[in-house]
């Protein structure tokens, strides 16, 4: 079941296309991943998810239902580009945001003095934004995010700004939201943060989509059937006695640990490789190396702009 | 609706609890008091009393100059003893008349002083001395009698001029001013409050919350919402300006009743039983009619029609002005860059100002008329003219067409703001604005 769907989107600008035929499928309580370069068409999609824009083209839906203005409630978003009112104080700035949201005053009250009594902050709500810190007042801002407990989440860039420990707490706080039943959508940079959050994700390059998928699911279709073993024994008898089709990709000995890459072909199983290696050299570990979404993501944009 | 109106809650607030709104508040009463009060003041402010030695060797002048509690006369015969007396600050000034006195008039009368004296007192006694030589000539020489002068000599003409339909008197100088000080005050208003609409969209703009905003609200709701709640502080601000300047001027009045005789009174005095003299006439004339006129010019006003009116072209003339300067702001990236766009709107209403110099002189004329209509310059040009009064029809025709001049421009600059508010760091030209305009 998808919490929200986009089917042929397609958005111009007077001078260029920013989104060109995109359809993308947020299953319920994931966590979905939008990557893309700069100037990709995330943004353009991310505020036409938030009715920001309209798209030419295309439909949305949200939980079954055509996406309509009153959705804009269940959906709360983070954009990259986010500030606060400078001159406004931090209790009374993030009511005024949650009020705006839909949720009543009383209710908002008692949300806000639970979030800011958990991330330990109570202590700011009379001081004005512009005594805060960036970090802080991205802390603000991911409490207004979340505060009318939408449906659907939208985070551009979240991290951006944080100190690690923030960023620990606020992957935390994404994942516990995530197991509470909201579904994010979550545009970044950081492949490592992908990896560790994202059950699904969609690339997007120069307005088209490139790649969509679960992130397990594509690593595997991406692998390139190398694995890695770490032994002991001398490795100049190994070169002799595999087959042709298996690859020496590389053999070091580092920090008293030598380590070696093999390629297997596509026809051979690992067990093969081992087979092999058994009578040569104590095996210590043996591990499937799996591509990085960093990798697959430049491999697939340098495709592209080939 | 709910949202439109705490959006319109929060930038009024904000505004409000200002530290500048409030001193702005407090001093523009001041102001305003101060101009229906000065010419109270004028009036009744008399100068120190000025002693004038008269050192007369022709004896036609001796003991004939009236004293006033302005000017009080002394007559001496040794000009030197008067010079040392004037050293002494005894005299203000001496008057010294040579023998043979009117025959030669170069230098034959002379003002001795130290500071000079001020105008109205040289002419009050170039007018006495006129006086005392026709007085002269005529009861010596045509032998008239003292009555039959005194006649003579009040049959000056006034030229007063009246309203046909209401039959007041018209008061065209203190209609002019009127006029002039309201069209001001609407070009201030709507550029003070325009530039905070205006100021306002920047500085969403620049600590980027705005798409935290329009991720809940349309563009155009936030817009509005910050448009109608600088009107509401603008009306405050009027509301309580109004209101201060009539308690200051209630309270003087109350304090100080002397000050402020209404000009009835004023008037009855001047046909009382007690005939004043030609000199005091004269010198009534000199001192009072200007400022006598302005009082009851400020009485004859309709501050009703005014208010009403004042406030209509106001809020009409800010809503029409106020989008625009909130495109402005959408547009830009800083304050620094809005130079180029202002152009278009400091202009009409730039021009309105230079004209309403000329629309006073002629204000019913086509001139007025077209600039009173075009909703571009009719805020400022209608409040001139107002106070001259205006067919109730070209009332009609200009507020309608303000109305819907507003309506246009509010659904044109929302197409801009709708798209300038998210577009940063990109240097925005005239014909990127137009592009805006026609995005769907």
């Amino acid at each position: 079941m998808y919490l929200f769907s986009a089917h042929n989107i397609t958005k111009n600008y007077a001078a260029h296309t920013a989104l060109k035929n995109v359809s993308i499928d947020v299953p319920d309580q994931s966590i979905f991943g939008l990557l893309g370069p700069n100037g990709a068409g995330k943004t353009s999609l991310i505020r036409i998810i938030n009715q920001i824009t309209a798209p030419d083209e295309g439909e949305l839906y949200f939980a079954g239902e055509k996406l309509r203005q009153e959705h804009i409630s269940l959906i709360g978003y983070l954009p990259e580009e986010r500030g606060l009112y400078k001159k406004m104080k931090v209790g009374e700035q993030a009511l005024y945001l949650a009020q705006l949201k839909g949720v009543s005053k009383a209710d908002a009250l008692k949300k806000l003095k639970f979030w800011f009594e958990k991330f330990d902050i109570l202590d700011w709500w009379n001081k004005k934004v512009e005594e805060l810190s960036k970090g802080m007042q991205q802390k603000i801002q991911f409490i207004v995010t979340i505060l009318h407990d939408p449906k659907l989440l939208i985070f551009d860039e979240p991290f951006s700004g944080f100190d690690p420990i923030n960023v620990n707490l606020l992957k935390e706080e994404i994942l516990n939201l995530r197991n509470k039943g909201a579904t994010i959508i979550f545009s970044t940079h950081n492949m490592s943060s992908v990896e560790e959050l994202c059950d699904n994700i969609a690339l997007i390059n120069k307005s088209e989509k490139i790649l969509d998928g679960k992130v397990h699911e594509i690593k595997n279709t991406y692998k390139a059937n190398i694995f890695e073993i770490t032994y002991h024994g001398h490795s100049a008898i190994i070169k002799n006695t595999l087959p042709q089709s298996f690859e020496l990709i590389s053999d070091i000995q580092k920090n008293g640990i030598s380590l070696l890459q093999i390629k297997i072909p596509i026809s051979a199983t690992p067990n093969d490789l081992i087979q092999n290696l058994l009578p040569q050299i104590e095996i210590l570990s043996f591990n499937e190396i799996l591509p990085t979404m960093n990798d697959i993501f430049i491999q697939k944009v340098n495709e592209q702009n080939r | 609706m709910k949202k439109i109106r705490l959006i319109i809650q929060r930038e009024y607030l904000s505004r409000v609890k200002k530290k500048s709104f409030i001193i702005m508040t407090l001093l523009g009463p001041v102001l305003m008091a101060s101009i229906w009060i000065v010419p109270f003041f004028l009036a009744t402010m008399s100068d120190e009393k000025k002693v004038i030695a008269v050192v007369d060797e022709t004896g036609i002048f001796t003991d004939k100059f009236e004293s006033t509690d302005k000017v009080f006369f002394v007559y001496e015969t040794d000009l030197e003893k008067a010079r040392e007396d004037l050293e002494k600050e005894k005299y203000s000034a001496i008057l010294s008349v040579i023998k043979p006195s009117y025959t030669i008039p170069d230098k034959a009368i002379l003002l001795y002083s130290d500071k000079s004296p001020g105008i109205v007192t040289q002419s009050y006694i170039s007018n006495a001395m006129q006086t005392i030589l026709k007085n002269n000539l005529l009861i010596s020489a045509h032998n008239i009698s003292k009555d039959d002068y005194d006649l003579i000599n009040r049959t000056s003409i006034k030229l007063n001029t009246e309203d046909i339909r209401t039959g007041e008197k018209s008061y065209t100088k203190i209609k002019t001013y009127l006029g002039i000080f309201s069209g001001i005050l609407i070009y201030f208003f709507i550029f003070m409050f325009g530039a905070q609409v205006m100021r306002g969209v920047i500085e969403e703009k620049t600590s980027r919350i705005v798409e935290v905003i329009v991720s809940s609200v349309k563009p155009f709701q936030l817009m509005m919402g910050k448009i109608v709640g600088v009107a509401l502080v603008g009306l405050t601000q009027f509301a309580l300006w109004i209101l201060l300047t009539l308690s200051i001027i209630t309270t003087l009045q109350f304090s100080m009743p002397d000050v402020f005789k209404s000009p009835k009174t004023e008037q009855a005095f001047d046909a009382g039983q007690k005939i004043p003299s030609a000199d005091q006439v004269q010198l009534q004339k000199l001192q009072h009619q200007e400022v006598r006129e302005m009082i009851s010019g400020l009485f004859s006003i309709d501050y009703g029609l005014m208010i009403c009116m004042f406030l209509f072209y106001f809020l009409a003339g800010y809503l029409l002005y106020a989008s625009l300067f909130a495109s402005i702001g959408a547009a830009v990236d800083s304050e620094a860059d809005t130079q180029q766009f202002m152009m278009p709107i400091t202009i009409p209403l730039l021009f309105a100002i230079i004209m309403s110099n000329f629309v006073i002189n002629n204000p019913d004329g086509p001139v007025a008329f077209w600039l009173s209509v075009i909703p571009f310059t009719s805020p400022i040009i209608m409040m001139v003219r107002i106070p001259f009064g205006v067919p109730y029809w070209q009332l009609a025709l200009s507020m309608g067409l303000l109305t819907l001049g507003f309506i246009a421009t509010t659904w044109m600059a929302g197409k801009i703001y709708r798209t300038g508010i998210l577009m940063y760091g990109k240097k925005t030209s005239y014909a990127e604005l137009w592009k805006w305009l026609r995005y769907q």
